[in-house]
């Protein structure tokens, strides 16, 4: 088996603030796992808010380097510095697709030219009928289509067209991974079916493989092969989706799970969680203990 | 019952674009009237590009171009004497702000500076309107802050040094610190993990009910809406098609769309596909004539496809936008208990 990727021992250290009152923050402690080159997956990542899902997402995309351990794509170093063409090589088989589509698009520049720029770096041409078919084709994927677009400026588009289009535009180099980070959370619940249907097409029909970061756990039941679930920097439990989530060991896991809103009782306004998960959740914060590996075959981590 | 701190009356409000003399417009909302009462959650619903945003920020009094409202009023009651936001001057809308009224925009970084520190934004926009300064503003906020379960250390950070989900509590902060009468959020916890979601909308109702605040929320997660609002309306293409009391709207729907709606929401356990809609969402361009719905309803017959429904009381509460109304069933899963389905 080669690796696609392979994330090895990374941790990522930040200082807020700037120079007056100086504090770290451990955005991601000891992160492992990698990707197969020739069994494409949907690998997710769930977990808390700041639990350094993106900043794990930022250092595979070489934004941001590890402030320990490193990050090997097809065996060479991910970095955040290096030639132009050799950033250019990577960018085309790592493509982002970012949490907040209003932040990923710049108000002033209307959408197509966003993707345009995209179709002309990767492809390498500047033959504008190559490039709007290139264009089309990929929104086509999204349910788009060049037409609708065109002219049009991000603040002109909803969320949920705006994340399309931010997902179309990742997918113009063809690249074999892709990261997508919260590509649904601002989309409904059909929409949201048809992206995810679309990433589990890529898997399957394109050999894609994803790194799907996500806070919707019946998506990430629904389409992942392998998850990880993510809480204050640590992974605290990692193995086959299904497996996981349908019976989660670890404290932190089990609170996300109780915590899903359901339907069932809708009008009863219930909102409180059992304070003991809560508590043996949060007691666990702090305390590095270690992942071991479950019969079933998932990693849970333990302590003392 | 309540008085209603908002009343919105026929309000029409469209982009207009022109763009190289070629002019076009966008309905996005287009005839909606409804109302709010004190004291009430009031949550709104509907698919990517229905209108949601549009409404909420006419509602809001965030009106900027293109977005023009061309017909109707949006009518407040609040504390400090009556307005319509629809008319009023920007300086009558600038007393009203964050005190009276708040709004939560979709996306959390369009009102946070980028280049301003947490604490700062705070200043900018909360000290005034709470009459506080120095030591016992900042005491008040890190107070609040920490309901959020947010830490002080946010304040002296800038935008890009914070996940999604925690600038997405910041601007749920700045909305709620000054304790406004009515509270609007665009969906202001999808970025959230489901326990911080959780934590959050509990914080959002607490508030809600100290205050006897109105909140007004939009999102398309319905299982927020179920478990949130006290009153859920669906918007479809720019209209309310259907509105009533949050357990009505998911056990005994009076919209096929809302029986779609409240169906189609995956669960845990789901291996396959919930039945989708046939169809795409209509163009705000140009909207089908009759029952905008029509095209993609399964209960549409002709009288449907020439004359709007109009939206007629169908119980206490209770209103609809459905000539045929009498027949919606809800539909199969929408009780179904959550667990593993195949
Ligand atoms: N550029 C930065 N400078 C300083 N701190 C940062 C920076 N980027 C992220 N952090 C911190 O790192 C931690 C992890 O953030 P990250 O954005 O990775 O979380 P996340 O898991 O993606 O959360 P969310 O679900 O809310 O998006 C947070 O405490 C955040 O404040
Ligand atoms: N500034 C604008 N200029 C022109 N058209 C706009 C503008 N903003 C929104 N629109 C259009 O108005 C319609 C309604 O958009 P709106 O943002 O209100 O939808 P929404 O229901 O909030 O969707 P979402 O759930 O995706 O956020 C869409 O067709 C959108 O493209
Ligand atoms: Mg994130
Ligand atoms: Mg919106």
């Amino acid at each position: 088996m080669t690796t696609l990727l392979d994330v090895r021992d990374v941790s990522k250290r930040f200082t807020m603030g700037g120079i007056f009152g100086r504090k770290t923050v451990d955005a991601v402690m000891d992160a492992n796992f990698s990707l197969s080159a020739e069994n494409p997956e949907i690998f997710t990542i769930i977990g808390e808010s700041g639990s350094g899902k993106t900043t794990l997402a930022r250092m595979i995309l070489g934004l941001e380097d590890p402030s320990e351990g490193e990050i090997l794509f097809r065996g060479q170093k991910v970095s955040r510095h290096g030639g132009r063409a050799e950033k250019l090589a990577f960018m085309s088989q790592v493509q982002p697709v970012f949490q907040n589509p209003f932040e990923a698009f710049n108000p002033l520049k209307k959408i197509e030219r966003y993707l345009e720029s995209t179709a002309r770096r990767f492809l390498a041409t500047s033959d504008k009928a190559a490039i709007d078919r290139a264009m089309d084709e990929a929104l086509q994927k999204v349910g788009l289509s060049l037409k609708e677009v065109h002219g049009r400026f991000p603040h002109e588009m909803s969320g949920g067209q705006l994340q399309r289009c931010a997902i179309a535009r990742a997918l113009i180099p063809n690249p074999p991974l892709l990261i997508a980070d919260e590509p649904v959370s601002m989309v409904d619940a059909s929409l949201r079916m048809s992206i995810v249907n679309l990433l589990k097409s890529l898997r399957d029909d394109l050999k894609v493989s994803v790194i799907y970061i996500t806070h919707d756990l019946a998506t990430a039941y629904y389409i992942s092969n392998r998850l990880i679930i993510m809480q204050r920097g640590r992974i605290v439990e990692m193995g086959d989706a299904r497996t996981v989530l349908d019976n989660p060991q670890h404290p932190y896991s089990k609170l996300l799970k109780a915590s899903v809103l359901s339907t069932d009782d809708a009008g009863d306004g219930k909102l409180a969680t059992d304070p003991g998960m809560v508590s043996a959740a949060n007691g666990l914060v702090g305390q590095a203990g270690k992942l071991v590996v479950r019969p079933d075959g998932r990693e849970v981590r333990v302590y003392g | 019952m309540a008085e209603d701190i908002v009343r919105v009356e026929n309000l029409k409000a469209y982009y207009q674009m022109n763009y190289f003399g070629v002019s076009r417009e966008v309905r996005a909302v287009d005839g909606i009237t409804m109302s709010v009462r004190k004291g009430e959650v009031y949550g709104i619903a509907g698919e990517s590009s229905s209108g949601k945003t549009s409404f909420i920020k006419v509602l809001a009094a965030a009106i900027r171009p293109p977005l023009k409202v061309v017909e109707g009023s949006v009518k407040f009651d609040f504390k400090n004497g009556p307005i319509d936001v629809a008319t009023a001057t920007p300086k009558e809308i600038e007393a009203v702000r964050w005190k009276h009224l708040s709004y939560i925009m979709q996306g959390s970084m369009s009102v946070l500076n980028p280049v301003r520190r947490i604490g700062k934004t705070f200043h900018d926009f909360a000290a005034r309107p709470m009459g506080l300064t120095g030591k016992a503003f900042e005491d008040r906020v890190i107070a609040h802050l920490a309901r959020l379960k947010l830490p002080a250390d946010v304040l002296r950070a800038y935008p890009h040094e914070l996940s999604g989900g925690m600038r997405q509590r910041v601007t749920i902060g700045l909305a709620t610190v000054c304790h406004p009468e009515f509270i609007i959020a665009d969906e202001p916890t999808t970025a959230l993990d489901v326990v911080v979601q959780k934590e959050v909308l509990s914080l959002i109702r607490d508030i809600q009910k100290e205050m006897n605040a109105a909140v007004v929320f939009v999102t398309h997660d319905m299982s927020v809406h179920a478990n949130v609002a006290d009153r859920v309306g669906i918007i479809y293409a720019g209209r309310l098609v259907e509105e009533g009391p949050t357990r009505e709207m998911f056990f005994a729907p009076k919209h096929p769309y809302t029986a779609h709606l409240v169906a189609s929401l995956p669960r845990i356990g789901d291996v396959k596909q919930r039945p989708a809609l046939e169809g795409r969402p209509p163009n705000l361009g140009d909207p089908p004539q009759g029952c905008r719905f029509h095209p993609r309803c399964p209960l549409a017959v002709d009288k449907c496809r020439q004359e709007v429904p109009p939206l007629e009381t169908v119980g206490p509460d209770h209103r609809t936008a459905c000539w045929r109304w009498q027949d919606v069933k809800p539909l199969v899963g929408a009780s179904a208990p959550s667990g593993v389905m195949a």
